[in-house]
């Protein structure tokens, strides 16, 4: 009996955690061996050195899958922190019919990214969309085509990234800041400090693990952004809007080309490392001010 | 007792001899005309006492249907018979072996029915292991009959009168080429190029064997240099429209001509327009003839009815009746040479004649952008390229470097 009450616990983990140890790190491993041979149509098994990341760091499409990424992922990082950030300062306001204002903000988390993207390609499509309303009001020389400009088209991915994830980021700013000590503002207040001062000096430092879960959140969005490009460009024009991630569905699924496809799977799997890694050592570390 | 076990016996033993022949097909056809033609296929399958198990998986043009495929063989267990094409046959008879279909080949005659260039493709080292169901022609223009009368223009014969021609009409406010901004699509008209201006031993070095001094020629960047001109005929809003929006804008006339394989005729039947009166269809200045040639692999299956089944729908899908039936459907037009060709269209009756034609002189040539000439690696180096190119301001020279590059890194 008293066996049993130490161990039902493990007993009742023991199963997700054989499930994950086959399913997600079996298979990584997996990954990790095909991306070290010769596979194309099948898996191979023959290891073949690193003869597949060569071929990918040469390959131009993959050039700029990565470049995109970066891009991507910067801006789409940081312009969803601003306006999720400005979006929650200003609800903060204790302003009437927040909850309604909430609700609208944060709808568009609500869309699948396929939706996102099919309305945003309508949207930003310069012979249905904005161009062509604009114009229509009689501005004929009005012009915003970047949907269809290979070097601008990928900031459209970011238009409607953000437009989706603001909202969201906005949920966990405003519940962030709601968890402030409304004692020190109040004393703030009386002291006659400016409020803005009040938001840069005492809010927003207070907040400090609020931003790093967001921006973990919105890193590993961004990192794994497929199904908005897909139905916002399906990576064109040309290629000009790939990710890694859909360079690697291409590689997989259309060109059978599985080695190729493991070993961007493996370069994926490390930017994430090289983000999340950091961020778990600062979150398991002993805490010395405790 | 021992009669009882005798008869069994027998039974057991007699059983396969009897056995229903049945098949499941993986395709995906799954959309209005291509679905009715399966379905052609299915009854004639039924109606010879056959079990049918249908297998159809949409989405991705094939890929859905190519990992499922993937999933089946990985399992030891696929399906009897699977919609592929060109080169990726061979390949997958290089993973898993293929099913020798050599007599039902040898009893019905294949090889006499057959164009020689079409034939290769549906032998694996020697032996039968694919039918064939159609021939499609990628290298068509299409153009608004309407629209070519009032401004005086006759079809191209030269890529030269395409560029004259192209003029005219810019300078008359209509879109000279309807192309939608695709990767294939960019590689259909690029093929096409490649064909009309290097001619057909230049196509046979460039996209079928490869060859390093083919693809940097100068007759590369004379083709790179006539793409460059061609999207300078195309709309501002083409990225990421379908093929068959581009067909409706020659349609309604929005645009003049485009280029496209034949599947393109059905947009313009469908919506009842007249070869002719109110379209042309045109083969694409040069000599020679594009074909994308859809067909069913066989792979080994356990088992005698499976077996059996797997004969009778070859023998099927190689009947004259259906070969008829389904390319009525499809637009395109049978594989079999010695289908009379009464019922269908003037635009299918002139690839008919193009083909067993060209047949003759070499120039009957597999499409790359369609996956008829090159393995999915390769193709998809070369259109990389080309649609890079045709999205930016890329020059012919940076081009043909590129890619040969691709295509060496893919070797």
């Amino acid at each position: 009996m008293e066996w049993l009450e130490r161990n039902v616990p493990k007993l009742v983990l023991a199963p997700s955690f054989v499930a994950i140890l086959v399913f997600v790190y079996g298979f990584i491993g997996w990954t990790a061996w095909v991306s070290l041979t010769k596979s194309k149509l099948m898996p191979r098994y023959e290891i073949d050195g690193f003869g597949q990341y060569g071929r990918l760091v040469a390959s131009p499409r993959w050039d700029v899958a990565m470049d995109n990424l970066f891009i991507f992922g910067a801006l789409f990082i940081v312009i969803s922190m601003v306006v999720g950030l400005m979006l929650a300062i200003f609800l903060d306001q204790q302003i009437r019919s927040e909850g309604v204002l909430r609700t609208i903000y944060l709808y568009p988390m609500a869309l699948s990214l396929i939706v996102t993207g099919t309305s945003w390609k309508w949207i930003l499509n310069p012979g249905l969309g904005i161009q062509e309303m604009v114009r229509g009001w009689g501005f004929e020389s009005f012009t915003f085509d970047w949907l269809i400009r290979p070097e601008m088209a990928i900031y459209t991915v970011v238009i409607a990234a953000v437009w989706q994830a603001s909202g969201f980021v906005m949920a966990l700013f405003l519940a962030g800041l709601r968890s402030v000590d409304t004692e020190i503002i109040r004393a703030a207040q009386v002291d006659g400090i400016p409020t803005h001062r009040i938001y840069t000096a005492i809010i927003i430092p207070t907040m400090a693990p609020i931003f790093l879960s967001a921006f973990i959140v919105l890193a590993h969005l961004a990192i794994k952004a497929f199904d908005l490009v897909i139905a916002l460009t399906n990576g064109g024009p040309g290629y000009a809007t790939d990710l890694p991630a859909t360079y690697m569905y291409a590689m997989a699924f259309s060109r059978g080309d599985l080695g190729q496809a493991a070993a961007s799977a493996m370069i994926m799997m490390m930017v994430i490392f090289a983000i999340v890694v950091p961020y778990l050592y600062s979150e398991l570390r002993p805490r010395r001010d405790h | 007792m021992k009669s009882v076990l005798a008869a069994s016996t027998a039974m057991f033993l007699a059983a396969p001899a009897m056995a229903e022949p049945s098949a499941e097909v993986l395709h995906w056809w799954t959309s209005g005309g291509e679905a009715k033609s399966v379905a052609v296929l299915q009854d004639q399958f039924k109606a010879e006492g056959g079990t049918w198990t249908d297998m159809p998986v949409a989405g991705g043009g094939g890929d859905a249907a190519m990992t499922a495929l993937r999933a089946r063989v990985l399992a030891g267990n696929a399906p009897a018979a699977v919609q592929l094409k060109g080169p990726a046959i061979q390949e997958w008879y290089e993973e898993t072996g293929l099913a020798d279909i050599g007599d039902v080949a040898g009893e019905n005659g294949w090889a006499e029915v057959l164009p020689p260039q079409l034939a290769e493709h549906m032998k694996c080292e020697d032996q039968w292991c694919a039918a064939p169901v159609n021939v499609h022609r990628i290298n068509w223009i299409w153009g608004n009959k309407q629209i070519l009368d009032a401004n005086g223009i006759a079809m191209p014969t030269s890529w030269d009168e395409f560029n004259a021609a192209a003029e005219k009409l810019k300078a008359a406010g209509i879109t000279p080429l309807a192309h939608g901004g695709q990767n294939w699509q960019d590689a259909t008209v690029f093929e096409t190029l490649v064909l009309g201006l290097g001619g057909p031993d230049f196509y046979r070095a460039a996209l079928i064997d490869l060859n390093p001094e083919a693809l940097t020629s100068d007759t590369m960047k004379q083709v790179f240099d006539q793409l460059r001109t061609l999207r300078g005929y195309v709309d501002d809003n083409f990225s990421g429209r379908d093929w068959n929006l581009a067909t409706a804008m020659v349609m309604n006339g929005e645009a003049a001509f485009q280029i496209m394989g034949d599947w393109a005729k059905g947009e313009f039947l469908a919506a009842g327009k007249v070869p002719g009166t109110d379209f042309v269809c045109w083969p694409a200045p040069g000599d020679g003839y594009l074909y994308n040639v859809d067909s069913f692999a066989f792979f080994e299956v356990e088992g005698e009815d499976k077996q059996q089944g797997q004969k009778l729908l070859a023998k099927l899908i190689m009947g004259p009746e259906f070969q008829k039936v389904f390319n009525l459907n499809k637009g395109s037009i049978p594989a079999r040479t010695d289908v009379a060709l009464d019922e269908f269209d003037d635009c299918a009756k002139q690839s008919n004649a193009d083909m067993n034609a060209d047949a003759g002189d070499g120039s009957l040539l597999p499409s790359y952008a369609h996956g008829m000439a090159l393995r999915g690696a390769q193709a998809g180096a070369v259109t990389d390229v080309v649609t890079n190119f045709f999205n930016s301001d890329m020059s012919s020279d940076d081009a043909v470097q590129q890619l040969a590059d691709a295509v060496a890194a893919t070797m």
